[in-house]
């Protein structure tokens, strides 16, 4: 049997499987910026530093192989000053504005400067912005002076959304993310297609939901996944609510969905302010004179029952339809068929799945 | 969906989402998943960029196309006759799988006698596509493992839709493509829960889990499990039938519950007379819909995210929908509003939860058998799903058919109702697009969507756009033997000259005041494909 040894353990693994993989594995922490499990390995951010105790050497665990007999060390001193210099290196180039940060609670840059007590870069902070925010589109914002290049919106749009609508451009202290001819995302010649994938694995507020700009922080949201409303696929979604407020929706990952990666459309992700909008129906409304009127739901179903009762009686069920619907769910299809079917006794009911 | 049950018998998705990154060739024909089933969309093209060939046949160059391998613009209601061909050049060249074929279907000789009408040459006079892209295409999909077919409305919604799904189940069925991991037939259903509306018995010819009610077993089993006595034995009238049995006074009362008729369905003009006309009508909706005003009573109901129950996903997925938020104001979810109805008429529905509603369903319904709440939360689960230890069905019809034997269907080219002539000199196509979704009630109520698109359009061919000295953005006027309407010009590349496409969520644009309402006789679809209009500069 194959092993490795991670802080003097020895652990199995799987053909294939990294030094963080493994480590993860065995809830053996190894902070990482630039990894995903759901994308490709790119070695960018150097945050996962692990010693190679074969010659001392440090290397990045998310894309140093597991090989039988390789021993490595996750935390001591050595490792630790390096992580710290990787960081403060980051920082120096990154706003000191958590508190009106969007992201505060939910940032792991912020959480690493927490945990490696960085309260300013020994480089010196930022104090200036030295990009243009980008938000000439409904949907995302992109602020280039929190990004840290880590490449992860990059890689989720082309290997995931597979859109090929962002990239590196520029060089050194210049680079960014940016869109076709940097004309910024939904542009004229832009095949984003605003999933917000690329929001959804930024580790900073550098993409963010504009949408949900102002509305709230991690910690003020309740969270609850459930099954998207549009399409036929059935994406596994998670509802950010705040009050009673839906105000944003993340990805799940959950290998039993039909999105595992965390895949999502522009409808799913964006399509929501329609729940809490002032136009929705409040009240039954019967129609008098031609006129709604906002009537009980006692008075509005009895209403309903006296005419249908009537008109069962005097003509007969079949004279009786009903449309049940393809947004309402399998619990509702079914006591609607069983009403008309029931009580009703008619088999005129349908819905538009011909449509 | 009959097609595909008449042949295989089972109307649903015969594979898995997740099977498609194991496909070696994707068929896709009528269907634009990037704009209507984006993830869907994004997996193929995921896997298409590890090396799975990809054909692309519709109308409109879509977005597909683009990383397709062959690309086929047949002319609109062509299906068949396209299919057939590639069929014919399959048999011709000895590509066909014999030993799938004797062992597991039946009506193959007549199959043979109908394709052998359709060389290449001929279905190019009929298609439009050149005879060569036809004999690669065919060539292409009999030659990989693992070939599978991915289809939508641009199949279904033709008068001819159910012997266009009947060609794609025999070409399928012909190359032993059925059966197996990352092959099969694979409609994608358009909205979040059609597929459970139909699984759940939404349908006027069975109770739920398809079981016929002219079966006089199944309506003694139901009428003892719901303690009732005589439930009709007659088939009942579907939506486009109902509306026309409201012309005829012979509907007098219809019950709407989450459903738009006046935007969604065709030949709008009619349905608005018959919502007019029909002497009782209750909407029950989130908003006061283009359908509801006409409506004697509204009732407000709740949102997918104000309930809880569960939907079946287009790959038969049962998956849990969670309550998020409270309804506003007196908004009910829609179950319990039928549930207080019923219990006022005198037949006591008294469920404390949809889990409760569930627990009813899986007793009743066989292919749901196995579906309880508990299970969802942790595992995956495709019907059919018969017990608790069953552990749901990944792909339909592995070693043999639900129906015994697959049945070969074929058909002759069947010519769409309407052709374009010296007046009505376009065909327009509607469909849905990636922002809006069906009649808009929820995403044209979404605001970072409606300013993204806040305006109906219409997409004309940019040769047709000249000629006409139509440029983009400019205002025009659409007709049909119907109605007219006027949007907006769009030129584009991606339909060919002599056709239009236009989105119909856009109540201000209406395109169904244009189509019409002619049915696929056995489907009961209309035929929102084809339609003949003309095109004005206003
Ligand atoms: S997480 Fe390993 S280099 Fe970024």
């Amino acid at each position: 049997m194959k092993e490795i040894i991670i802080d003097g353990n020895s652990y199995k693994f799987d053909p294939g499987q990294t030094v963080l993989e493994v480590a993860r594995g065995n809830d053996i922490d190894i902070p990482t910026l630039c990894y995903s499990e759901h994308l490709s390995i790119t070695g960018a951010c150097r945050m996962c530093l692990v010693e190679n105790k074969e010659n001392g050497s440090l290397e990045t665990a998310c894309t140093l192989p597991a090989r039988d007999g390789l021993e490595v060390e996750t935390d001591n001193d050595k490792i630790y000053d390096a992580r710290k210099t990787v960081l403060d290196l980051i920082l120096s180039d990154h706003p000191m504005t958590c508190m009106t940060c969007e992201a505060n609670g939910d940032c792991q840059l912020q959480d690493l400067a927490y945990q490696f007590d960085i309260e300013e870069s020994s480089y010196g902070s930022k104090k200036e912005d030295r990009f243009e925010l980008e938000e000439r589109n409904s949907f995302i914002v992109y602020d280039p002076d929190k990004c840290i290049l880590c490449g992860k919106c990059v890689r989720a749009d082309s290997e995931l959304q597979c859109s090929d609508a962002i990239e590196f451009s520029e060089r050194g202290f210049k680079t960014k993310v940016a869109a076709a001819f940097d004309e910024g995302l939904g542009g004229e010649d832009s095949s984003c297609v605003f999933c917000g994938l690329c929001v959804e694995n930024c580790p900073t507020a550098a993409l963010s939901y504009k949408p949900a700009r102002k509305k709230g922080r991690e910690y003020e949201l309740r969270k609850q996944r459930t099954t998207c409303g549009y399409c036929g696929v059935g994406c596994q979604v998670e509802l950010n609510i705040k009050g009673n407020e839906v105000i944003k929706v993340d990805s799940v990952y959950d290998d039993t969905a039909p999105n595992p990666d965390g895949e999502m459309c522009v409808k799913g992700r964006f399509a929501y302010g329609f729940i809490d909008s002032p136009d929705r129906l409040k009240y039954p409304l019967i129609k008098k004179d031609g006129e709604f009127v906002e009537s009980s739901w006692d008075e509005a179903l009895d209403y309903i029952a006296d005419n249908l009762s009537r008109i069962r009686d005097e003509h007969g069920g079949r004279e009786i339809g009903a449309l049940s619907s393809a947004r309402c769910t399998n619990e509702e299809n079914y006591i609607m068929q069983k009403f008309m079917r029931a009580v009703m006794k008619t088999n005129s009911v349908e819905h538009c799945a011909r449509l | 969906m009959a097609g595909l049950a008449k042949s295989f018998g089972s109307g649903a998705m015969t594979n898995s989402i997740d099977e498609i990154a194991g496909n070696d060739l994707i068929f896709v024909i009528g269907s634009n998943p990037t704009e209507n089933h984006p993830v869907i969309g994004a997996k193929m093209k995921r896997t298409v960029k590890n090396g799975t060939k990809l054909i692309v046949a519709d109308p409109r160059r879509i977005e597909l196309a683009e990383y397709a391998d062959i690309v086929i613009q047949q002319k609109p209601g062509t299906d068949i006759a396209l299919l057939n061909s590639m069929m014919n050049v399959i048999i011709e060249e000895g590509l066909e799988d014999t030993e799938f074929i004797e062992e597991h279907t039946e009506n193959y000789e007549e199959l043979k006698k109908i394709v052998s009408f359709y060389p290449p040459e001929k279905a190019e006079e009929i298609t439009g596509v050149p005879a060569d892209t036809i004999r690669e295409a065919a060539r292409l999909y009999a030659s990989q493992d693992k070939s599978a077919i991915y289809y939508a409305m641009g199949i279904t919604q033709h008068k001819s839709g159910t012997e266009n799904v009947t060609s794609i189940t025999s070409l399928a069925m012909l190359t032993g493509n059925v059966g197996r991991k990352s092959t099969g037939v694979n409609p994608l259903r358009g909205q979040s829960n059609v597929q459970g509306a139909c699984d759940l018995g939404a349908l006027a010819n069975v109770y739920p889990g398809y079981q016929s009610v002219t079966d006089p077993d199944m309506k003694d089993k139901f009428e003892k499990a719901w303690g009732v006595e005589g439930l009709s034995d007659e088939v009942g009238l579907t939506v486009v039938e109902m509306f026309r049995a409201i012309d005829e006074n012979k509907i007098k009362a219809l019950y709407i519950m989450g459903e738009n008729p006046a935007l969604s369905d065709p030949d709008q003009g009619h349905i608005e007379a018959a919502l007019e006309k029909v002497e009782f009508l209750v909407v029950q909706d989130i908003f006061m819909t283009e359908t509801a005003e006409y409506a004697d009573v509204v009732l407000p109901a709740a949102c997918f995210a104000e309930k809880n129950g569960t939907f079946t996903n287009t790959d038969r997925r049962i998956q849990k929908v969670n309550k998020a938020v409270e309804a506003p104001g007196e908004a009910k979810a829609d179950w319990e509003i039928i549930c207080e109805l019923s219990n006022k008429m005198g037949y006591e529905m008294d469920y404390n939860s949809t889990e409760e509603i569930m627990e009813e369903i899986a007793e009743l319904t066989p292919i749901y058998g196995g579906v309880h709440y508990d299970r969802l939360d942790k595992e995956k689960i495709q019907w059919p799903c018969r017990d608790r230890e069953d552990k749901g069905t990944q792909y339909l019809h592995k070693g043999g058919f639900i129906r015994g034997k697959g049945k070969f269907y074929p058909s002759h080219h069947i010519p769409s109702i309407e052709k374009a002539d010296e007046e009505y000199e376009f065909i327009m196509m509607t469909g849905r697009m990636l922002y809006h979704y069906h009649t808009g009630t929820m995403t044209r109520n979404s605001q970072p969507i409606d300013e993204h698109v806040p305006d109906a359009y219409v997409e004309i061919n940019a040769e047709d756009a000249e000629k006409m000295g139509i440029k983009n953005g400019d205002r025009v006027k659409i007709g049909s033997r119907r109605g007219e309407i006027e949007t907006n010009a769009e030129i584009v590349e991606t339909v060919q000259p002599g056709q239009i496409f236009m989105p119909f969520h856009f109540a201000e644009s209406p395109a169904n005041r244009l189509t019409m309402d002619e049915l696929d006789p056995e489907a009961k679809i209309p035929e929102l494909k084809v339609t003949a209009v003309k095109l004005q500069k206003t």
